[in-house]
């Protein structure tokens, strides 16, 4: 790890502030990500500007139709908090499955979703759950939001402050975990509307997390496994590397959808 | 038995500083003004270096010293060694490169160690080592197993087609003769994947030197600390070696590769001196994956001839074995006498012939990984076993055992002569334990499902202890593998035990204690286990190859015999009746046929006050060692059997069921043993589902963390139903035969045959990951669309 300065603002704004006044800074959020790339030297910002004490930053809440959840909420809370396992018990599941224990007591649903990483979980579940991105400076919907591997559409210094996800009437998600890393080889996470169908895949895509519309529209119709037969994910957009090359990946996302309909449909 | 003797659960005793955190690892120790070493690695799997311009380096925030190969080779310090010569079958003795610890010229592998910088903190030292300026001219790798033969790449130049030796063992013509009248012959082609070993505590190294005294310390991750010094001063030449005293102390894991004598260890105690300073290196995990000697990377082909009755006539194998880079300690022997050796397995075989070359690629050298050999031997043997009875249509169960060794001892026909066993018995008490019975109703039952299941057998043999002496020094070793032991006894009548063992993970302060209780009848908190410390016990061999129980125990066997015979003598003074006389039992000397007895602490407080007999009769003290050379290997020997499920939508496969029945001949500590055979079995089923490091063409090692390189979890496993059968080993006093590597030895094969008989054909290759069983599956059931 290389040297740098530390911060630890108590506001967005402070925050916001800081993140103005150095050219190479990092906000710090469950360090899961930053700090293992610091500590290999591959990253080396020369200011990490905390965001642990921003308690704006903190929290779930349920409004209506939308659960809103602070971007500084671990994983482990949103696993165990009752409003997510109520509202959308999906998001909880999925926040169970990231990682292992430790990683969930540090990591963040903000630095996850910052971070777009193209085999993290939660990309899926905001662009399927049609959710808005609020950040210090505006409101960005999911489908905007994710604009490929590691790359989304944060401004420089601009802080995620919540996640508004949209309640569904059923959701699912499925993961095919990486055996190593236990990140999603595929994840696929359905979400039905009053509206209609939403559907992400992660972990697969050569370019990010990624929506399969002709699955949409076939599962708006029929929101059933067998919706999907015929409809199967283009290999050439799949990722591949020594875990997955991309025809099994396109296997798997039609598996996984499956069985993402499956168990969504079978909830109350 | 007694509660704290020979085959009691003995709950260890060392658990007790390990879980509550008191354990003391090599990177705890600190010295005063200690500095600390970063190693510069190559990028570059192959590439000449040009200049290494250290200047800017040398002069950076903290920076002590920079040294490259040259400073090493101006102070005479000599290169690696491997200890073990093997000779081609033209009888020319392998072609080894040189093994510089710092480069000299050449970097052959990413991870190679370029250059040194020792600075007043680690972070300083890895900034001084991004100043130093290498010019590397780059030059294509050779990475590949296969390949290596037939690359124009040539990564030394005293090897030609980086061969290091073409070896041999077995009767040729006997064996093309068995094939020649065989009815049937099954082939198999068969790659051992390479496997990263992962132990817990990485690697390091604390050097440190007295200009007072001239003497010089070294502690280090080390499973055989008297080697290491052995060989740092009489090959190396780093220091002489009464004055280097080498420290191993509680190490976390080392399975094979805390044996070998690596570059960080020479390099720390050489720049101690050099700087003035102890210098310390602490691996970090991506070093270990890089520069970790790596285990297995072996390609097979093999054939097995049956007669009409199925009986095996004949086996013949040629294998390829990736060395890696450079020879490391033992490499050389353990695609050789490690592994041809264990290719009868447990089978009456009249022929066999082995073919083995030895290669040189730029990849991480390699060397022994738990079971060395015998788990690569076990893999061609019993995957083969499995083949040809699903080709005869025979039951695997019975095919096996109609070709079971049933006479002992039995002479192989590739140098091992077999003792003792009852491999009928292993396999009849596994049947029992994993249902075999109804294995179908199970298999028509996940067939419901959707499911696929299979059934896995592994006949395995293995063989521990490796010695004697004279005949490993026949067949190229450079040391003897006997074993020392020192029996203590104080005043008070508590023991110590130095042992030349060395304790890792094996629980050999509680084992050992065990034998000493059961023996000299005294409760066990009364014996303490000393060993890893050059300066306490004298000599050792240290601890591998499942040796500990079989050599080190008796040993300690051995010299608690002497403490016995000589405190008979003392007691016979005290009790004034002549030695013949004297008895030892349950812990009391006596005399036989009256009830006048000592208890064994009044002896040794006698033999040390001496105020009963005359220093002319007898000499006071009760302290006895013990050198054993034992006259053969132990052949521990079981039957493992492995049931998946397998979901043919994904391709994941589910350890449904584990039945092992081990005979490990006489078990001091069941607990142990069981544990030993978990934590086996977990790397056997590692290799098998979950390992492999994988070099891309460059040679970039792409699996060079755990994010890519994926190590068993348990709940990859299911609970294992371990089972034993019990033969005593009749070469050694205690009747043991070692369990260390068992599970890692029959595992793979137990999966791998379990996944084969699921999917209905044979062609996959370990790992066998979720990708690669719905691959296999695709091609099972649409045999017209596989190609
Ligand atoms: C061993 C391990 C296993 C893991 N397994 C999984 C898994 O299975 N699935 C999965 O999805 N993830 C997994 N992760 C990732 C982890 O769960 C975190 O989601 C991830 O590390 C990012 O969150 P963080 O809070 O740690 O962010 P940090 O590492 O602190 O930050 C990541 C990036 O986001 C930026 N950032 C953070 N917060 C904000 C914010 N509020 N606004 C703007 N930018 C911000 C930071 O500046 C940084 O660039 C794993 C991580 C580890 C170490």
């Amino acid at each position: 790890m290389y040297a740098f300065d530390y911060h630890r603002p108590t506001s967005a704004r402070q925050a916001a502030d800081l993140a103005s006044q150095f050219e190479d800074m990092k906000f710090l959020a469950g360090g899961h990500t930053l700090l293992p790339t610091m500590k290999m030297r591959l990253a080396g910002p020369t200011n990490l500007v905390d965001l642990g004490q921003i308690a704006e930053l903190r929290g779930i809440e349920r409004s209506g139709d939308t659960l809103s959840i602070g971007a500084m909420t671990k994983h482990a809370e949103v696993a165990h908090s009752a409003d997510v396992r109520q509202a959308i018990p999906a998001l909880a599941e999925l926040a169970e499955v990231i990682g292992d224990p430790h990683v969930r007591n540090r990591g963040t649903m903000g630095g996850s979703v910052a971070n777009n990483d193209p085999s993290a979980d939660y990309p899926a579940a905001c662009l399927a759950l049609n959710a808005t991105i609020v950040t210090d400076r505006r409101e960005i919907a999911a489908d905007d939001f994710f604009q490929g591997i590691f790359t989304t559409a944060l401004d420089e210094g601009e802080i995620i402050t919540r996640i508004a996800f949209p309640v569904p009437s059923q959701a699912a998600y499925a993961k095919f975990r990486n055996p190593a890393s236990r990140y999603a080889l595929v994840g696929v996470f359905v979400a039905r509307f009053a509206d209609g169908v939403r559907m992400a895949v992660t972990g697969a895509g050569s370019n990010g997390v990624f929506r399969m519309p002709e699955m949409e529209q076939a599962l708006a119709q029929n929101f059933a496994p067998e919706a999907l037969n015929g409809i199967a994910a283009p290999e050439d957009e799949m990722n591949s590397d020594i875990h997955a090359d991309a025809a099994y990946r396109a296997h798997l996302v039609g598996v996984m959808t499956r069985r993402a309909v499956q168990a969504a449909a079978s909830r109350s | 038995m007694t509660a704290t003797g020979i085959g009691a659960p003995v709950r260890r005793k060392e658990d007790q500083r390990f879980v509550t955190g008191q354990g003391r690892y090599v990177d705890d120790f600190n010295r005063p003004g200690q500095a600390y070493a970063y190693f510069l690695r190559s990028p570059h799997a192959h590439a000449a270096i040009r200049s290494i311009d250290v200047g800017a380096a040398q002069t950076m925030p903290g920076a002590l010293a920079v040294f490259t190969g040259d400073d090493l080779a101006a102070d005479k310090i000599g290169g690696l060694i491997c200890g073990w010569m093997i000779h081609s079958k033209d009888g020319t003795p392998m072609k080894a490169g040189p093994h510089p610890a710092l480069a000299q010229g050449k970097v052959r592998y990413v991870g190679d160690h370029v250059a040194v910088v020792i600075a007043e903190t680690l972070a300083q030292a890895k900034d001084a080592a991004e100043a130093i300026v290498v010019d590397y001219d780059v030059l294509p790798a050779v990475v590949d197993t296969a390949e290596a033969a037939k690359s124009s790449v040539q990564v030394h130049d005293v090897s030609p087609d980086n061969t290091v030796f073409n070896w041999h063992l077995g009767d040729k013509d006997a064996t093309e003769a068995a094939f020649a009248k065989a009815k049937h012959v099954t082939k198999i082609d068969l790659v051992n994947n390479r496997l990263v070993p992962n132990p817990i505590e990485p690697r390091a190294a604390l050097g440190e030197y007295d200009f007072g005294t001239d003497n010089y310390t070294l502690y280090t991750t080390s499973q055989n600390p008297h080697v290491a010094r052995l060989v740092l001063s009489a090959f190396i030449g780093v220091a002489p070696e009464h004055k280097l005293r080498v420290i191993a102390p509680d190490v976390g894991g080392g399975f094979g590769s805390k044996i070998f004598i690596y570059a960080e260890e020479t390099v720390c105690v050489w720049a101690a001196k050099k700087v003035k300073r102890p210098v310390k290196w602490t691996s970090d995990r991506t070093e270990a994956f890089l520069a970790d000697a790596h285990g297995r990377d072996h390609v097979t082909h093999a054939e097995m001839a049956t007669d009409e009755n199925g009986k095996i006539l004949g086996l013949r194998v040629h294998t390829t074995a990736n060395l890696g880079a450079y020879l490391s300690t033992f490499s050389s022997s353990v695609p050789t006498y490690l592994y041809a050796p264990l290719l009868s397995g447990q089978y009456d075989i009249p022929a066999i012939y082995c073919e083995v070359d030895g290669v040189y690629t730029n990849t991480a050298p390699v060397d022994a990984y738990r079971g060395a050999g015998r788990p690569e031997a076990t893999f061609v043997v019993e995957r083969l076993v499995e083949k040809t009875a699903r080709e005869l249509k025979q039951d695997p169960a019975e095919f096996r055992r109609k070709n079971y060794i049933t006479q002992f001892p039995h002479q192989t026909p590739v140098i091992m002569a077999y003792d003792t066993g009852d491999y009928a018995a292993s396999l009849d008490k596994a049947l029992e334990l994993a249902d075999y019975r109804n294995f179908q109703a199970r298999k028509q039952e996940s067939a419901r499902r959707g499911k696929l299941r299979g059934l896995g057998f592994s006949s395995y043999i293995e063989a521990c202890g490796i010695a004697p002496s004279q005949a490993v020094g026949s067949l190229g070793a450079g040391v003897g593998l006997w074993e020392s032991a020192e029996v203590r006894v104080n005043p008070t009548g508590s023991v110590e035990v130095l042992t030349g063992s060395h304790s890792h993970g094996q629980g050999h302060e509680t084992t050992f204690a065990q034998l000493v209780s059961d023996r000299l009848g005294i409760p066990i908190d009364q014996v303490s286990i000393v060993h890893g410390d050059t300066d306490k016990v004298q000599f050792g061999m240290g601890t591998y190859g499942s040796r500990s129980g079989a050599v080190g125990m008796s040993a300690i066997a051995k010299a608690i015999d002497k403490v016995i015979a000589k405190g008979r003598k003392v007691a016979a003074h005290v009790l004034e009746a002549s030695e013949g006389d004297i008895e030892f039992k349950d812990g009391r000397f006596g005399v036989a046929g009256t009830d006048r007895s000592l208890a064994f602490g009044e002896v040794a407080l006698q033999a040390y006050i001496a105020h009963k007999f005359s220093g002319q009769d007898l000499e006071p003290g009760l302290k006895e060692g013990a050198f054993y050379d034992p006259t053969n290997f132990t052949f521990p020997a079981g039957v493992h059997i492995c049931e998946v499920e397998i979901d043919p939508d994904t391709g994941v496969t589910t350890i449904e069921r584990w039945t092992a029945v081990d005979d490990f001949g006489v078990i001091i500590n069941p607990m142990i043993v069981e544990g030993q055979v978990h934590g086996g079995i977990a790397q056997g089923v590692g290799q098998a589902l979950l390992e492999g490091a994988v070099y891309d063409r460059s040679g970039q090692l792409v699996t060079a963390s755990f994010n890519d390189y994926c190590m068993p979890r348990a709940n990859d496993l299911p609970s294992f139903q371990v089972g034993m059968t019990v033969t005593p080993c009749p070469s050694n006093p205690l009747g043991i035969k070692g369990c260390g590597e068992a599970g890692a030895i029959a595992a793979p094969p137990a999966v791998i045959n379990a996944i084969t008989d699921a999917l209905g054909h044979e062609d996959i290759a370990m790992p066998a990951t979720p990708q690669a069983v719905w691959r296999a599956a695709q091609k099972a059931r649409m045999p017209m669309a596989a190609e």
